[in-house]
């Protein structure tokens, strides 16, 4: 689905735990995420501390949006 | 009596001469001619070839109309058991041409017919619709695949049923058929791992799909200029999931309007996605499509927009070819609307 929105001619930043998978399916700006079921949260923490880390990964992800990048990269975050 | 066949080759195999007669019409021969000489051989009388149709690569690529129409009227006239075109190896104007002619014959005059080449040929694109034996990327591979072909021909002439295409040798036609294998699972499984480890040959039971690559668009210059679209194959949906997104191979996605909602609740929005568990992001989908961060970031200025419209669904055991077209779909949508820039979410 990233490849068909990039193909379209819109930059799009996949955010996701796995990857490898992500690479695979051809995902040119990656951010890596927490966890299959909690990608943006993590329900351990508190409600701040969760929202806190989810801006971290969303900023991270406008980050490389506004990266340019030649080949497929993970922005670790 | 013996099974009367038709074969389709170009002017290379026919011995006519290779690019510089490319352009040669079709032409109608009796008995075989190059290539069918191996076919008939393995058919030892069974069947025969009884006509050879020689069409020129470029003309069939730049006449496709006129030479279907010809090679069909030549076909329907001999009223043959079977319909043979190639093999093409890589060659790949003649490998557009057999898929395309044998496709023709099978649906106009509803005769079997059976073609061979090299995977990667372009004409190999028709191998869920004509069927296909793989064979090597150049007619050096001759000697396996006439025998593979003259097989599955006779196999179809005779009514008989067809066995799975890793037996067969047929390009795998999205139909699945059902066989005991010899040894059970786990030990071909163990001797396929060995033979990796010892780096010998071994073949894959469940062979990944290819995926093409697309280069990556520039970056956003100005993001507090910029409309930025969430989209999710985490399967989050408005409270009990109004479109019946599908839990598991999703056949449509979703499109929500979520224009002035500042945050995902546990009583307003929840996932479809039978792919993982939902306790996390049932009780608040802002873990999944974290519209609370974005509409925050709105507010600063730090974005532009987030885009009035997200759009969904399940990735989980959906096809490469629905997710794919949903995608193409929705980023037309996406563009239409001014979006500059998409944040995908994956589970």
């Amino acid at each position: 689905m990233v490849k068909e929105i990039e193909r379209a001619g819109i930059p799009v930043v996949h955010m996701c735990t796995v990857t490898p998978i992500s690479m695979t399916v051809g995902a040119n700006r990656i951010v890596p995420t927490i966890a299959i079921p909690h990608p943006l949260g993590n329900p351990a923490l508190t409600m701040e501390e969760e929202k806190a880390i989810r801006r971290k990964l969303v900023e991270r992800a406008l980050e490389a949006l506004t990266t340019e990048v030649e080949d497929q990269t993970i922005f670790e975050v | 009596m013996s099974y009367k066949v038709v074969h389709y080759i170009n002017q290379f195999f026919a011995n006519i001469g290779g690019e510089e007669m490319a352009h040669v019409a079709p032409e109608l021969r009796d008995g075989f001619v190059g290539p069918g000489m191996a076919l008939n051989t393995a058919w030892k009388g069974e069947a025969e070839i009884v006509k050879t149709i020689v069409c020129g690569d470029s003309y069939f690529a730049e006449h496709e109309a006129d030479a279907k129409k010809q090679v069909l009227d030549w076909v329907k006239a001999e009223k043959p058991d079977m319909f043979i075109a190639g093999p093409a190896f890589n060659a790949g104007r003649y490998g557009y041409a057999c898929a395309t002619i044998a496709n023709a014959v099978q649906e106009e005059l509803g005769i079997p017919v059976l073609t061979g080449m090299y995977e990667e040929n372009p004409g190999a694109d028709l191998k869920n619709k004509v069927l296909i034996v793989a064979t090597a990327n150049s007619a050096a591979g001759m000697r396996k695949a006439a025998p593979a072909m003259a097989k599955l021909a006779l196999k179809l002439m005779k009514g008989e049923k067809i066995g799975a295409s890793a037996e067969e040798g047929y390009m795998p036609n999205g139909i699945r058929r059902n066989f005991f294998e010899k040894e059970v699972g786990a030990k071909r499984a163990v001797d396929m791992l060995v033979a990796k480890l010892s780096d010998k040959p071994y073949t894959t039971e469940y062979p990944m799909p290819s995926f093409d690559r697309v280069a990556p668009n520039k970056a956003i210059k100005d993001l507090s200029k910029a409309t930025i679209a969430l989209c999710t194959s985490g399967g989050i949906v408005p409270k009990g999931n109004p479109d019946h997104i599908e839990s598991s191979s999703a056949s449509h996605y979703g499109e929500y309007n979520i224009a002035g909602v500042d945050d995902l609740t546990a009583e307003t929005y929840e996932t479809a996605h039978g792919g993982y568990d939902p306790v996390y992001a049932n009780a608040d989908a802002d873990r999944v499509l974290p519209v609370d961060i974005l509409r925050e970031m709105e507010k600063e200025g730090k974005i532009g927009k987030l885009h009035d419209f997200f759009y969904t669904t399940v990735g989980n055991g959906t096809s490469v070819a629905n997710a794919k077209g949903f995608a193409a779909e929705y980023a037309q949508k996406l563009l239409k609307a001014g979006v500059h820039a998409v944040i995908m979410t994956s589970t």
